[in-house]
């Protein structure tokens, strides 16, 4: 009976672990495959060698797709384009949460319902009255025609995400600044802003994956070389490196190493934001 | 106190960035595209009002073809819905059993939620690639050589070619919140079960799922609504052919009103890409309820 038990047991494990392990290798063996052909020579990407490690470890395509293929210029602009945007989002979020919950007006109820309008909105709604206004004002091929959009459509989230934290820091620490003397700037930049700083790192989290991976903006809005984002830049490389594997894979890979560095440090609060901005989406 | 609550400088100052902002590219837009989808416009001479014309244009034009592009669109809904959400459950769930390296797994399968759709978009590309790719490499390699074809150039599998990559991508999201969700379930619960003899396919199908159905809701959502507004896989991909047999209402629209200047024609897409989602959600919403509903 007991040893009945035991087998039973151990067929599950071996179920359990079969079943995980197989989908733990679908989820890795490309990107391993990605990696190993970013580092491999054409002779080895096409026939020689298709899967296993390369023989020839070929670092000259990351210089290759850095140089000629402008990668380091797109990454910059990326990198550019999206911190400006999580700048942008973290100041004016936090600060138009604080007026929404704390503040006292008629009004910001009423407020605060259009601001959550947003989280229904795609931005396929807004793309060609942006793209005219951009037109007029002469800023597509800019980077403001990228960071500006991708603020608007990240404050929903954002404010949604910090009214949440607000909630929890208790009023009486206002009032306790407010009798030592502090104006309602004081307050908000010494009391509040400090201890929203996991709010602040939830959404420039958010900010940070919805920016740097967003393509139908970056697409519509820059054609100039000198503005392209990465998804976009990874595009035209088509061009640049038809033939060759190699650059362009290592051009996937740059691309991807800033989230990667991300997630290894912080995969746990990365996982937390994403299911907390989910849940109350 | 009161008195710097109710500081209207300040409430103007702290606000204003935002609702400035967020009235220029999202309310202002939402206004303008409603508009531009009631006129024949090409975007340089002078628009006509044209009623619902671009509406009527939408479900009869047989050459744009919209109703194959949104039933696209519901094909990979369904995909998601009936194979993306059930191995998403079942990875869930056998994770959520405490087993020894469980971060691991919940660390690796979430992984490509993170990447960007451009990068998985360019590697799948190469993964389909007719001599190279190790989809057809491997297939010749345990001689099913039969099976090996150009995944992404035939319009009758094109759609399934572009739902794997999808659903590679977008497990991990789906078993996180689930995963999340059948943690934050009382393991009391399940004690109790256990000791009235449930086995654990029993508490998964009794306990587990009938409790955790506000967060499947949300993935249903996600799923559905994520299909009809799907652009970057198929834009790298197949650019919505061959022969626009990929095609997604997101792809028509951007070559509607940037490719052929059609604006009034494209911002109608518009409007009916963002009517749809909304009209999908409530839908799933009001059909799947749950408890927290019917106690408010």
């Amino acid at each position: 009976m007991g040893k009945r038990a035991i087998n039973k047991i151990n067929i599950k494990n071996i179920f359990t672990y079969g079943i995980l392990g197989i989908w733990t290798i679908i989820n890795l063996f490309p990107l391993y495959w990605l990696l190993t052909f970013s580092l491999k020579n054409n002779r080895e990407i096409f026939g020689e060698n298709v899967i296993g490690l390369p023989r020839e470890w070929v670092w000259s395509n990351y210089t290759r797709a850095l140089t000629i293929g402008s990668v380091g210029r797109y990454f910059f602009n990326s990198m550019f384009v999206t911190g400006v945007t999580i700048l942008l989002t973290v100041i004016f979020a936090t600060m138009a949460t604080y007026a929404l919950t704390r503040l006292v007006w008629k009004g910001r109820k009423a407020a605060n319902n259009i601001f959550m309008l947003g989280l229904t909105v795609p931005i396929h709604a807004a793309i060609l009255p942006i793209f005219l206004v951009l037109n007029k004002l002469e800023w597509l091929n800019s980077y403001q025609a990228l960071f500006i959009p991708y603020t608007g459509f990240a404050l929903t989230m954002a404010i949604l995400i910090c009214g949440g934290f607000m909630a929890s820091i208790p009023r009486e620490l206002e009032e306790a600044a407010c009798i030592d003397g502090c104006s309602v700037y004081g307050i908000f930049f010494r009391i509040i802003l400090p201890l929203l700083k996991p709010a602040i790192a939830t959404i420039s989290i958010f900010t940070y994956l919805a920016a740097w991976n967003e393509l139908m903006f970056a697409v519509v809005f820059i054609r100039d070389k000198d503005y392209r984002t990465l998804t976009v830049g990874i595009q035209s490389l088509q061009g640049t490196f038809s033939t060759e594997w190699g650059p362009i894979g290592a051009a996937l890979v740059i691309a991807t190493i800033p989230t990667l560095i991300l997630y290894i440090f912080m995969s746990k609060k990365i996982q937390e934001s994403l299911i907390s901005g989910a849940i109350k989406g | 106190m009161d008195s710097v609550r109710k500081n209207k400088l300040a409430i103007v100052l702290f606000l204003f960035p935002a609702a400035a902002l967020f009235i220029m590219i999202i309310i202002v837009p939402i206004i303008m595209s409603a508009y531009y989808s009631l006129q024949n416009w090409d975007g340089f001479s002078q628009g006509t009002f044209i009623g619902f014309d671009n509406y009527i244009e939408l479900i009869q034009n047989k050459t744009v073809n919209f109703p194959k592009a949104f039933r696209n669109a519901g094909l990979l809904a369904v995909l998601s819905v009936f194979i993306q959400l059930p191995v998403a459950l079942g990875l869930a769930l056998l994770l959520a059993r405490g087993i020894k390296g469980e971060r691991f797994f919940v660390g690796v399968f979430f992984l490509p939620v993170l990447l960007s759709t451009v990068v998985i978009g360019h590697l799948w590309r190469r993964i389909y690639h007719l001599s190279y790719g190790i989809v057809n490499v491997g297939l010749r390699a345990i001689g099913l050589e039969t099976f090996v074809r150009d995944w992404l150039g035939d319009p009758g599998i094109v759609l399934i070619a572009v739902f794997i990559p999808l659903l590679w991508q977008y497990v991990g999201y789906h078993m996180l919140l689930m995963y999340a969700g059948i943690k934050s379930i009382s393991p009391e619960l399940k004690e109790a079960a256990k000791i009235d003899g449930a086995t654990d396919g029993q508490i998964s199908r009794l306990i587990i799922i009938p409790l955790l159905k506000p967060i499947l809701r949300i993935c249903i959502i996600f799923a559905v609504t994520g299909s009809l507004k799907a652009f970057d896989i198929i834009h790298v991909l197949t650019g919505g052919g061959p022969l626009r047999a990929s095609e997604v209402p997101s792809t028509l629209m951007v070559e509607m009103i940037f490719r052929r200047n059609r604006y009034g024609f494209g911002s109608s897409m518009a409007i009916a890409i963002i009517m749809l989602c909304f009209f999908f959600a409530v839908l799933i919403k009001t059909t799947i309820r749950t408890e927290v509903d019917s106690d408010g």
